[in-house]
C-alpha cells in the first residue's frame, strides 16, 4: 500500500487548505437544515393535530362513564334518549347513522358500479368526456346543498308517496345516496383500471360475451378494489352531518319505519351541542355520540387497510 | 453462454508519483442492501484527462462513477476511501454539497431544469452566492462556448431549456455542469441517448474541455472509448478488471475477459 | 337465457343506470339555477341578510366566505407544503413514515362534523376565543391538511428522480433542489389540487357551525382595520358563511321565504364551486404548458 496521499501534486497556484474546505458548512448546508427543520416542523403540526384531536375527543367522550357514571352498555342498547332528564340511551341514533349508511351504500353501489363499467368497459371515450365531469361534479356540489334540494324536493315527494311528514330515514337515503355515489364510482373506475388488460382480452378471445367478461373476470379482479370504494362511500354517509341533519326529521327515537323522523349520531350532534354546557351529562352525551362517530371512522379507515392487504395477498398467490 | 471468469487476476495500472492525480479510490466497496455491487475498486484518475471506465450493462461502471460525487449516499452503502486533494471525500462529516461543486456530474438522459437556457447556468451559481449580473452573464457565455453550444442559442438564452433538441440539451447539461468551474468532470454514458451527429459534438466538446477539466466518463460504446480517452478502465461483474493506457488496453489488453471483451467476443 | 341476451339485457342497464345518474345531475343543476337565479341579484348579493321579514341578501355571508377561504389558505397551503415536501423528500421508508402516513390518512376520513366539534371544543371551549373568524379557518385548515398534503406530495414525487439528480449534482442543497428545481415542474398539479380544495372549503359548512358561529353581525364595509370590532377583517367576529347560511335558512325556518333564498344562495355556492372547478382546469393546464414550454 501506497501511503495515503501519495500521488497528489501540491496545487502550484495559491495552496488551498483543501481539508478545511472540504468539511466546514457552507450556505447549502445550512439550506438543508433549514428545509429539514420546516418540513419537519410542518409535518409535526400535523401529527400534533390528529394526536390532540384523538385525545380531546376521547377524553371528552368517555366522561359520561367515568363522571356521569352511565352504563356504556346501558348507553349503547338504552332506546331512551333525553339526557336533560339523566336518559343516555343512544341506540335510536346508532341505528340511524347504520340503517342510512348501510341503505345508502346499498342503493348506490349498483349505480355506482354499473357507472364505472360503462365508464372503463362500454364507452371508455364518452365516460371521459361526460361522465368523469359529471361525476367531478356531483363531488363538488357542497353537502348542504345536497340537504337543501333534500328538503324542498325530496320531503315533499316523500310526503306526497307515503303520507307523514316526509322526513325520515327513507329521505335521508336519498339525499346519501347521490352524495356517496360518486366516492364510489370513482374509486371503483380505478379499481376496474388497474385490472391488467390481457384477463380481458383473454376472456373476450376465448368466446365469451362482454358481460361474462365483466360480471365473471373483471368484477372478480377488482373486487377488493370495489369493496374499499364501498366502505369509503359508507364512510362518507355515517359523517356526514348537515345534509342528513336537514331530512330525516331529528327525533330521537327507535325508528319505526323508514318513513318515520328519525335521527343519526350527526344530527343529534349538530342541534344538540351549541345548546348544551359544557361538562353537564347532556353535554357530555353528545360528546359520547362524537366518540362513536370517531371510532367508526377509525374503524372504517381499519377496514380498508385490512382489505388491502388480502387484496394484495391473493394477487401475490 | 457467459464464461467464468475469474476475478483473481486483474491489471490494474498504479502511477508514479510525479503524475498529478485529481482523484483517487481505494478499495471502493458498493452495496445495495446485501447486493455486493462494487468490489474493491482502486483507480487513479490523472489531471487533464480523459478517463473512461467501460463495461457492459450492470458491471458496475455506473454505480462506481456516482459514488465519487456522492450521489449514491441516499440509495446506496459505499464503503472504502476517495482521494481528493489529499482529503478523504467518502466520510460522513465532509461537505457533500462542496465535493459537489468541485467534482461535476453530466447523467445519461439529458436533465435541463425547466428553466430558461439562462437560468439552467446561472440558477446554481446564484445559490452559491453569486449575484454579480455581469459575472453571471460571463459565466453563462463561457460556460456555453466550453460546451460548444454557445452559437446555437446566444440568440435564445431565455428561451425555455426544453426547446432544444436532445443534443443540444446535454451540451447544456455539460455548460450547466462547468459553470460551476469544477475540477472533475463525472459523465455517465452522456452520449446513449443521442444521435450520432450530436454524439461527434460532444465528444469535440469533451476533448477540448480536458485541457482544464480531469474528465471520466462511463461509456457502452468502445469505439467512443477509444476516440477520445487516454486512460481506461475495464469492469466487469462489479469488477475492476483492467486499467491501462487506451491505445495499451485496445492493442495488446493483458487479461483474457477484456481482450474477449474488446474484440467484441464477449460471453 | 342465453349468454348474448344476457349481454344485451346487462348492456341495457347498464345504459339505463347511467342516463338515471346524469339525469340526477342534471336535475340537482336545474332545479337550483332554475329556482334560484330569478332571486339573485345585486342587491341580493351585496345586501344584509335579514331572516326575520324575509327579504335581504347575502353580501357579509358571500364575504365571510371569501376571507375564511382566503386565511385557510393561507394557514394551510404552508403547512402542507411542508409536509408535503417532508413526505417526498424526507421520508424514508420505515415504520415512524407508515406512522405519520396513517395519521394523515385517519385526519382525512375524519367527518367534518368532528374536525369542528375538536375546533369548538379548543377554541370556542378551551382557549374562549368565542365563534370567531379564526377558529372556523383553523378548523377549516385542519380539514383541509391532509387532502393537500397528499396532493402536494403526489405532485412533487410525480417529478422525474434525474431532475433531483441535476440538482444534487450542481452542489444544491435538497432543500434548494426542491424549492427552486422541483416545486416549479409540480406547480401545475398543486395549484389545481389548491383549488380544487378550494371549492371544497368554500362549501363546507358542517366544521363551520360552531367554529366560526351561526351569526353574521352587519359589519363596517368602510373599516379596513382588523382590529375595530366592526371591521370586515376583524379575525375574531362570529362568521357565518353562505353555507352555513343556506343551513340555518333551512333548519330554523323564520323566514318566510326560506326556499326562494336558500335557492337563490344555493346557486351562488353551486356558480363558485363550479367557477373554482373550471378555474383548476384552465390554471392548471394554463401552467403545464408553462412548465413544459410547449407553447
Amino acid at each position: 500500500m501506497e501511503q495515503t496521499s501519495s500521488g497528489f501534486k501540491q496545487e502550484d497556484t495559491q495552496p488551498k487548505d483543501w481539508a478545511q474546505q472540504l468539511h466546514h458548512a457552507t450556505r447549502a448546508t445550512r439550506e438543508d437544515w433549514f428545509g429539514r427543520g420546516i418540513s419537519y416542523l410542518c409535518i409535526g403540526v400535523i401529527i400534533l393535530v390528529v394526536a390532540s384531536m384523538l385525545w380531546f375527543i376521547t377524553s371528552k367522550g368517555i366522561a359520561t362513564f367515568t363522571q356521569n357514571h352511565v352504563n356504556i352498555g346501558q348507553f349503547l342498547t338504552g332506546t331512551n334518549w333525553a339526557p336533560d332528564q339523566g336518559k343516555t340511551g343512544a341506540l335510536p341514533m346508532i341505528v340511524g347513522s347504520f340503517a342510512v349508511t348501510f341503505a345508502a351504500a346499498l342503493v348506490a353501489t349498483p349505480f355506482a358500479v354499473g357507472t364505472a363499467i360503462f365508464m372503463t368497459e362500454i364507452a371508455p371515450k364518452r365516460g371521459r368526456k361526460v361522465l368523469q365531469p359529471v361525476i367531478e361534479l356531483l363531488v363538488g356540489i357542497p353537502s348542504v346543498v345536497y340537504g337543501f334540494i333534500g328538503l324542498a324536493v325530496v320531503v315533499p315527494f316523500m310526503r306526497h308517496l307515503v303520507g307523514g311528514s316526509g322526513f325520515g330515514i327513507i329521505s335521508a337515503t336519498f339525499v346519501l345516496f347521490v352524495m356517496v355515489l360518486p366516492t364510489i364510482t370513482t374509486m371503483t373506475v380505478d379499481s376496474l383500471r388497474a385490472v391488467p388488460r390481457f384477463y380481458k382480452e383473454a376472456s373476450l378471445a376465448l368466446g365469451a360475451t362482454r358481460w361474462q367478461t365483466v360480471s365473471r373476470v373483471i368484477l372478480r379482479a377488482a373486487t377488493p378494489g370495489i369493496l374499499t370504494a364501498i366502505i369509503f362511500g359508507m364512510a362518507r354517509a355515517f359523517g356526514e352531518a348537515l345534509a342528513v341533519q336537514m331530512v330525516i326529521g331529528n327525533a330521537a327515537v327507535m325508528p319505526k319505519n323508514l318513513i318515520s323522523p328519525a335521527s343519526t349520531l350527526t344530527s343529534q350532534l349538530t342541534t344538540g351541542i351549541g345548546d348544551t354546557i359544557d361538562g353537564t351529562l347532556p353535554n357530555n352525551a353528545l360528546w359520547s355520540l362524537a366518540l362513536i362517530l370517531l371510532l367508526m371512522s377509525l374503524f372504517f379507515n381499519a377496514l380498508v387497510r385490512v382489505i388491502a392487504k388480502r387484496g394484495q395477498l391473493s394477487h401475490e398467490r | 453462454m457467459l464464461k467464468d471468469y475469474s476475478f483473481d487476476q486483474t491489471a490494474v495500472q498504479t502511477f508514479d508519483d510525479h503524475v498529478a492525480l485529481a482523484l483517487k479510490t481505494e478499495d471502493l466497496q458498493v452495496y445495495y442492501g446485501s447486493n455486493h455491487a462494487m468490489h474493491d475498486a482502486n483507480l487513479a484518475f490523472p489531471k487533464n484527462q480523459i478517463t473512461a471506465l467501460i463495461g457492459a450493462s450492470g458491471s458496475g461502471k455506473s454505480t462506481y462513477l456516482r459514488s465519487l460525487n456522492r450521489m449514491n449516499d441516499t440509495i446506496a452503502t459505499v464503503t472504502g476511501k476517495i482521494w481528493y486533494h489529499g482529503v478523504d471525500i467518502n466520510q460522513p462529516d465532509v461537505n457533500i454539497y462542496e465535493i459537489r461543486r468541485h467534482i461535476g456530474m453530466v447523467f445519461q438522459r439529458p436533465n435541463p431544469f425547466a428553466k430558461s437556457i439562462r437560468e439552467n447556468i446561472i440558477y446554481a451559481l446564484r445559490a452559491t452566492g453569486i449575484k454579480d449580473k455581469k459575472v453571471l452573464n460571463q459565466r453563462v457565455e463561457q460556460s456555453l462556448k466550453g460546451a460548444a453550444l454557445w452559437d446555437e442559442v446566444k440568440d435564445t438564452l431565455d428561451k425555455s431549456a426544453l426547446a432544444l433538441s436532445g443534443g443540444q440539451q446535454q451540451r447544456l447539461c455539460i455548460a450547466r455542469s462547468i459553470a460551476m468551474e469544477p475540477d472533475v468532470l463525472l459523465l455517465d454514458e452522456p452520449c446513449s441517448a443521442l444521435d450520432p451527429i450530436s454524439t461527434v459534438k460532444v465528444e469535440e466538446t469533451l476533448l477540448e474541455l480536458q485541457k482544464k477539466y480531469t474528465i471520466i466518463i462511463v461509456t457502452h460504446n468502445m469505439q467512443q472509448a477509444a476516440r477520445i480517452s487516454s486512460q481506461c478502465a475495464f469492469f466487469h461483474l462489479g469488477h475492476v478488471m483492467e486499467y491501462a493506457p487506451t491505445a495499451t488496453m485496445f492493442s495488446t489488453p493483458k487479461i483474457q475477459v477484456t481482450q474477449d471483451y474488446v474484440s467484441g467476443s464477449f460471453g | 337465457m342465453n349468454a348474448k341476451r344476457k349481454d344485451l339485457l346487462a348492456t341495457i342497464i347498464i345504459d339505463a343506470i347511467v342516463a338515471t345518474v346524469v339525469g340526477i345531475l342534471v336535475f340537482l343543476l336545474a332545479y337550483i339555477l332554475i329556482s334560484g337565479l330569478p332571486h339573485v341579484s345585486w342587491s341580493f348579493l351585496t345586501g344584509s341578510a335579514d331572516s326575520f321579514s324575509g327579504a335581504g341578501g347575502i353580501g357579509v355571508q358571500l364575504f365571510n366566505s371569501f376571507y375564511l377561504l382566503i386565511l385557510t389558505m393561507l394557514i394551510s397551503i404552508p403547512i402542507s407544503l411542508g409536509a408535503g415536501i417532508y413526505l417526498a423528500e424526507y421520508a424514508k421508508d420505515n415504520w415512524r413514515t407508515r406512522l405519520i402516513r396513517s395519521a394523515i390518512e385517519v385526519l382525512s376520513s375524519l367527518p367534518s362534523v368532528v374536525v369542528g366539534l375538536f375546533g369548538f371544543l379548543l377554541f370556542v371551549v378551551k382557549f374562549k376565543i368565542g365563534f370567531s373568524v379564526i377558529s372556523g379557518a383553523i378548523a377549516l385548515t385542519f380539514f383541509n391538511l391532509p387532502l393537500l398534503t397528499r396532493n402536494i406530495e403526489e405532485s412533487l414525487s410525480a417529478v422525474p428522480r434525474s431532475q433531483r439528480e441535476a440538482g444534487l449534482s450542481l452542489g444544491l442543497s435538497k432543500w434548494k433542489t426542491e424549492i427552486g428545481i422541483i416545486l416549479p415542474v409540480a406547480l401545475p398539479g398543486i395549484v389545481t389540487g389548491v383549488v380544487l380544495s378550494a371549492g371544497r372549503v368554500f362549501g363546507e359548512a358542517a366544521a363551520l357551525i360552531y367554529t366560526a358561529g351561526q351569526s353574521a353581525p352587519v359589519t363596517n364595509f368602510a373599516d379596513w382595520n382588523p382590529m375595530d370590532a366592526a371591521s370586515p377583517l376583524n379575525p375574531l367576529r362570529p362568521a357565518e358563511t353562505l353555507a352555513v347560511h343556506i343551513w340555518k335558512v333551512n333548519t330554523e325556518g323564520l323566514a318566510s321565504n326560506a326556499a326562494q333564498l336558500s335557492a337563490a344562495a344555493s346557486a351562488v355556492l353551486i356558480i363558485a364551486v363550479l367557477l373554482f372547478n373550471l378555474f383548476a382546469r384552465v390554471l392548471g393546464n394554463y401552467l403545464y404548458r408553462r412548465v413544459t414550454a410547449s407553447k
